[in-house]
């Protein structure tokens, strides 16, 4: 068997938490299904900034690749790199976080090595089978990956982030990388400008749901109390949908999976597809009118109340611990 | 132009999934069946492409049991042209992948739309598989759709990690739809009346030549942990109070 390839995302000269997270799985992944090293795979147009912060990964060793064709995502170019530094370094098993870069490119690595793949994947078994949620998370899956050459994509909230650790050398990988001829076009990217932790890796997670009943509620009404803890905002599929927040808010099964040391429920009532992105938090409180909320049936604390009182109050109260 | 919309039969997302005693599948029993929420929205975005003037005739493939011709009349009734529903066993996405690709070379589709996840086995892999194994580009999680330079292209904007991306896209390519592309309609009373005699064809997967031997076993199926709660405050002050001395979260 080889070694174990991870995907180091990066993004404005960083590398994030879930790069570190995937480590971790790589590392487990190595031990549990068929041993070798753990080897960190970073390209882009240009990574000399990021590859001092890639060797303390307490990884192997860092294989770099640039090119031109790398200097924005797109899902068929990134493949390719990492299929060469994959040939390059003996790997073959890829690990990605489950992160909107890392499910948009997996599945094509997978395609072009010939590799299972399971997405998600929340535990690694001492058997090298892989524990997965399905139906919105009431059901776990033990999956047999197929073949020597596997590709995961790993749940964030589901293992630990590496810590600093050693640093690596760095070999650049010697591969020529080019835009297909059908290649997609980058046009621009709006990113959704926030001083607030971010929603994945936050210790503190305050979400709001239809209950809020506007946009301008989540302003006027959630976010100093978001604020006043600390806290990430998050929002319900409802909520979404009803147009008051941005897609990447949305906390749940086709949203983002978080698991913060304190989860507030605001005016959310509890939807499966909502449960299934919350409910491994530590401790989740909620805050809803309606005492027959689901919500309250996995709360830790319930308060039936009018949030439109009762999260002002809170908001002044905990400004003043 | 032809828009091929893969969709799939899947538990409807308000009926609570148990794991059965024997752990090796789901209780079915009350289960509602119903088309994946996300194929809805693509077949819709086919529709809203349609309507907006392209000359376009708009195909529904499944891959599964004779069960799913319910689900496709489904997409027939919302005003798509024709189905075919390839019977094989849809659990394995690398299966799936493979079937649709044997179905794009046998239709020749200028566009796939489907969604970016089944609800079942939320896997959020067969539309980029198949996108690498035909190799067209994808444009994965999309909020926005927009035919570009003569139906050559499309504009599409994607959700992406903290904010949304835009991106052209040469056609034939794969597109993935997310939750806010659309708001898919409902089938109407002349539109199911219609779906009955529109064209569905089946086809045996053997007969299409596609390797379907799937890469992932499910062993087992375990429930998901129960989570205690239910415990109720009074008041804001006994919220707080409880997160700071019993829960030590504040």
């Amino acid at each position: 068997m080889g070694n174990v390839l991870v995907y180091a995302e990066h993004a404005h000269g960083k590398l994030p938490k879930a790069t570190a997270v995937a480590v971790t799985a790589a590392k487990e992944a190595a031990a549990k299904m068929g041993g070798g090293d753990v080897i960190l795979g970073l390209f882009g147009s240009d990574v000399s900034g990021l590859t001092d912060a890639a060797g303390k990964l307490g990884v192997s060793k860092v294989a770099t690749l640039e090119s031109p064709a790398l200097e924005h995502h797109a899902a068929d170019v990134a493949a390719a790199a990492l299929k060469a530094i994959a040939e390059a370094t003996d790997c073959d098993r890829v690990v990605f976080a489950s992160t909107s870069k890392g499910k948009d490119i997996a599945p094509r690595l997978a395609g072009a090595m010939g590799a299972s793949i399971a997405t998600d994947v929340t535990g690694i078994n001492d058997d090298g089978s892989i524990e997965r949620p399905m139906y919105a998370g009431n059901a776990f899956a033990t999956v047999e990956m197929h073949g020597d050459k596997k590709v995961l994509t790993v749940r964030t909230t589901a293992f630990e982030a590496q810590a600093d650790e050693g640093s690596a050398a760095v070999e650049a990988v010697g591969a020529d990388i080019s835009a297909p001829a059908n290649a997609i076009q980058f046009v621009s990217v709006e990113e959704t400008k926030s001083d607030r932790p971010v929603l994945t890796e936050a210790e503190r997670v305050v979400a709001g749901g239809r209950g809020l009943k506007s946009g301008e509620n989540f302003t006027t009404v959630l976010e100093p109390l978001v604020d006043a803890l600390g806290a990430a905002m998050g929002a319900s599929r409802a909520a979404v949908d009803a147009g008051y927040v941005p897609n990447d808010l949305q906390v749940g099964q086709t949203g983002k999976v978080v698991a913060p040391t304190l989860y507030i429920a605001v005016g959310i009532s509890g939807a499966i597809q909502h449960l299934a992105g919350m409910k491994d938090s530590k401790v989740i409180a909620s805050i809803n009118k309606d005492p027959e909320a689901p919500i309250f049936q996995i709360s830790d604390f319930g308060l039936v109340a009018d949030l439109f009182e009762a999260v002002p109050e809170m908001t002044e109260k905990v400004k003043g611990l | 132009m032809k828009i091929l919309v893969p969709v799939k039969r899947v538990p409807d997302a308000e009926t609570t999934i148990k794991v059965n005693p024997e752990g090796n599948g789901i209780v079915e029993a009350g289960v509602k069946w119903v088309v994946n929420p996300f194929c809805e929205i693509a077949i819709e975005e086919a529709l809203r492409i349609k309507e907006s003037g392209v000359e376009a005739e708009i195909v529904l493939v499944t891959i599964g049991t004779s069960d799913s011709q319910e689900q496709l009349r489904t997409g027939l009734a919302m005003g798509a042209d024709r189905a075919i529903l390839v019977t094989a066993d849809n659990s394995d996405p690398w299966v799936v992948a493979r079937v649709l690709a044997k179905i794009i070379e046998k239709e020749s589709p200028d566009v796939v739309i489907m969604g970016k996840q089944a609800i079942d086995d939320d896997s959020n892999v067969v539309g980029q598989l198949l996108a690498e194994l035909i190799g067209w580009p994808q444009a994965t999680f999309i909020s926005e759709f927009k035919l570009e330079d003569g139906n050559a292209a499309a504009t599409c904007v994607r959700e992406i990690d903290g904010g949304l991306e835009t991106i052209k896209v040469p056609l034939p390519a794969i597109i993935t739809a997310d939750l806010r592309l659309n708001e898919p309609r409902y089938a109407s009373l002349p539109g199911i009346m219609k779906a009955r005699k529109k064209p569905l064809e089946e086809i045996d997967a053997g007969s299409l030549g596609a390797d379907l031997t799937p890469m992932l076993t499910v062993k087992s199926l375990t429930p998901p942990a129960e989570r205690k709660g239910g415990r109720m405050v009074e008041s804001v002050d006994e919220l707080i109070s409880v997160l700071q001395t019993e829960a030590k979260v504040l």
